[in-house]
């Protein structure tokens, strides 16, 4: 392509945005992560650049998942209408806009035969989000190397240098991870998986029982002569463990024929050792619940072992990494790396921020409906802190405090989507009056020293009880009530009134 | 930074840990969820619900009673315990000293991960009858 030298000394690909140069922020992605970031950003007034590798948007939707249908949902027809705030706790895949015509593009692009997109319907949801909302991107630019300088970092690509004290990573966590065992070298990963067609008649061993692996089981079962799923660690349902990272309902079909004798088998195994045979596969096995050890002679292995993040040098600038030899970086509640200040992640990196994971069910930072609410709360948090745009606070009655938190507790989908993890926050200033201070991260909330405030988030107990939860700081310290639940979720009621106004009733005073 | 053979390595080499088999150190490396703190950061909050079992495998925390230190603990050590089997909140803060990365076992997961592996329920009880010793002791 033509380059001819633009504004600024920067270089000007004719009909390309962001050439290299210098900008506030850099924003590593065109995924629904780094698309979110951006929209977000853009919104608030920050000029950033966005970059990505590819030639279109989508992310990881333009080639997963696999059997091609996704695990969120949209619920076309729901409560509340399409393109409200509340429509959003139905809709989990669209992204965030502020003005109508940006919102709730998913469920229009479905086509009635399930309530979870198609991988090509999302594909297409994202970009006509894109092409609605007016996003600019450097398609074809691939980020190659990093380096930091004395004025921020400097990031190598393919189209030139990017300099900026503020990048924010949404590479997605799409890399296959695999573990060490002597021999999966030889056996292809879900990522690099052949069609279903392929595996007609065979006997089929997924090494792997989270999604991935059911999602493989469930889709060869119209075509595997059998299929055997072994991994260490016993199968956790979603419905049992109240989390959207456990296996989901609509992949139990395997193991549903596990467990009436089918022909498909789920086991506890760790996988010792894969050979190849002339035929297939061998694979040695040792029982880890049941001990015992098993020998699989199959056609065909898929490794459905999970994913990592493509950091590439980013260990080497010093940025922290943990979970299994570094499938994710560290970051902060506010989603920054803690060893290096100025690096964020976007997208289903953020999963890395852990927040409480109170009975230990994680967010859905992992997934579009979690994530999409980071992403914009990030962009809240770099304008504010970096730039010193600040969102519009709105000032509140202290008479009507406990219905507006109440009432967030019922709908809000940022508090829905994200329990335990993101709050409704209200400040009591000293200066200014009671506030209402917006969407925050709880883990940043419950360990900051002030002002006065309270924070609503709704929770799951070990139980599976879904209720409200209110942490009260005052004077530095933070104390936590739980409010009671409703079996219809309605939190509006009058126990949840005298509880809440029990808890903060003298701040409001 | 450890894959999950290493995890299982480090496992084993944790006292009590120490009677489980390969495979069944292989489940628990799958079983227990990594997760990494900065330093200065809480990793159980006082009087906060919905906490659980942790095993240092790196760094250092102490625990604190109203912001004032009561104990430290280093890699091996475990914490949360008490409060995960008598369910009930935590009575102190743990804090992070440093890069802290440790194993945790959600508080819904305890109860039958040391039903499913008594030899690491007796090694607790253990540690517990050492820990009740020497507090007699410094008590006489």
């Amino acid at each position: 392509m033509e380059a001819v030298t633009g504004e600024a000394g920067r270089t000007v690909d004719a009909g390309r945005p962001f050439p290299p140069g210098r900008y506030p922020v850099v924003v590593v992605g065109s995924g629904a992560g780094g698309l979110q970031v951006s929209y977000s950003l853009g919104r608030l007034g920050i000029e950033h650049a966005l970059i990505t590798v590819d030639d279109a948007p989508g992310g990881m939707f333009r080639r997963f998942p696999v059997f091609e249908r996704l695990i969120t949902w949209t619920k076309p027809h729901a409560p509340f209408e399409r393109g409200t705030r509340e429509y959003e706790w139905y809709d989990w895949n669209s992204l965030l806009g502020e003005d109508p015509m940006h919102r709730a593009v998913v469920p229009g692009l479905m086509d009635g035969t399930s309530y979870f997109p198609s991988r090509a319907e999302m594909e297409r949801g994202l970009g006509a989000f894109v092409e609605r909302t007016g996003l600019r991107i450097r398609y074809g630019c691939r980020w190659e190397a990093t380096r930091h300088e004395d004025d921020g970092f400097v990031l190598t690509t393919s189209d030139g240098e990017y300099r900026s004290s503020h990048v924010v990573f949404s590479v997605g966590m799409t890399e296959a991870w695999t573990p060490s065992i002597p021999g999966i070298e030889h056996v292809p990963h879900y990522v690099d998986m052949k069609p279903p067609q392929a595996f007609e008649g065979k006997r089929v061993f997924v090494v792997g029982k989270r999604n991935s692996g059911f999602e493989v089981a469930d889709g060869l079962l119209p075509w595997a002569r059998q299929v055997i799923l072994a991994s260490p660690r016993p199968v956790r349902l979603s419905i049992l463990v109240h989390s959207t990272a456990a296996a989901r309902a609509r992949y139990l079909q395997p193991y549903e024929d596990h467990v009436l004798g089918g022909g498909t088998f789920v086991l506890d195994a760790s996988i010792e050792r894969i050979h190849r045979t002339a035929d297939g596969f061998r694979v040695e096995a040792r029982g880890t619940t049941r001990p015992g050890d098993l020998v699989f002679d199959v056609d065909e292995v898929v490794s459905a072992t999970g994913f990592k993040t493509p950091l590439g040098d980013l260990s080497d600038l010093g940025v922290a990494t943990f979970y299994q030899g570094g499938r994710l970086p560290a970051q902060t509640p506010y989603w920054e790396s803690p060893s290096v200040p100025g690096i964020f992640f976007a997208g289903s990196v953020t999963q890395g921020s852990i927040g409480l994971k109170k009975y230990g069910i994680p967010s859905n930072s992992a997934a579009v409906h979690g994530f999409r609410y980071n992403a914009r709360v990030l962009a809240e948090h770099v304008a504010r802190t970096r730039f010193g745009v600040e969102r519009d606070r709105p000032m509140l009655e202290s008479s009507r405090v406990v219905d507006h938190l109440l009432a967030e507790s019922t709908t809000a989908p940022e508090l829905w989507n994200q329990q335990s993890y993101l709050a409704r926050v209200v400040e009591f200033r000293t200066d200014r009056g009671i506030v209402d201070a917006g969407i925050q991260p709880l883990a940043h909330f419950v360990d900051a020293s002030e002002p006065d405030a309270v924070a609503l988030a709704v929770e799951t107990d070990g139980d599976g009880d879904i209720h409200p939860a209110v942490y009260v700081r005052r004077a530095g310290r933070v104390a936590e009530h739980l409010l009671a639940g409703d079996p219809l979720h309605d939190f509006r009621g009058s126990d949840q009134r005298a509880q809440l106004a029990g808890a903060i009733g003298d701040l409001l005073e | 930074m450890t894959t999950d053979q290493e995890t299982a390595d480090t496992l084993a080499g944790f006292s009590v840990f120490s009677d489980l088999s390969a495979p069944q150190l292989e489940e628990a490396a799958h079983t227990l969820e990594e997760e990494w703190f900065a330093e200065g950061q809480r990793v159980l909050r006082q009087s906060f619900t919905g906490g659980g079992l942790y095993f240092i495998v790196d760094g250092e925390a102490t625990i604190e009673i109203d912001g004032e230190e009561r104990a430290r603990l280093g890699r091996g050590e475990y914490f949360g315990e008490v409060s995960v089997l008598l369910g009930e909140p935590p009575v102190a803060d743990v804090v992070a000293t440093r890069a802290l990365r440790c194993l945790v076992l959600a508080e819904p997961d305890v109860e039958p991960f040391l039903l499913a592996h008594p030899s690491v329920m007796y090694r607790m009880l253990q540690a517990q009858a050492r820990r009740l010793r020497s507090a007699n002791l410094w008590r006489r």
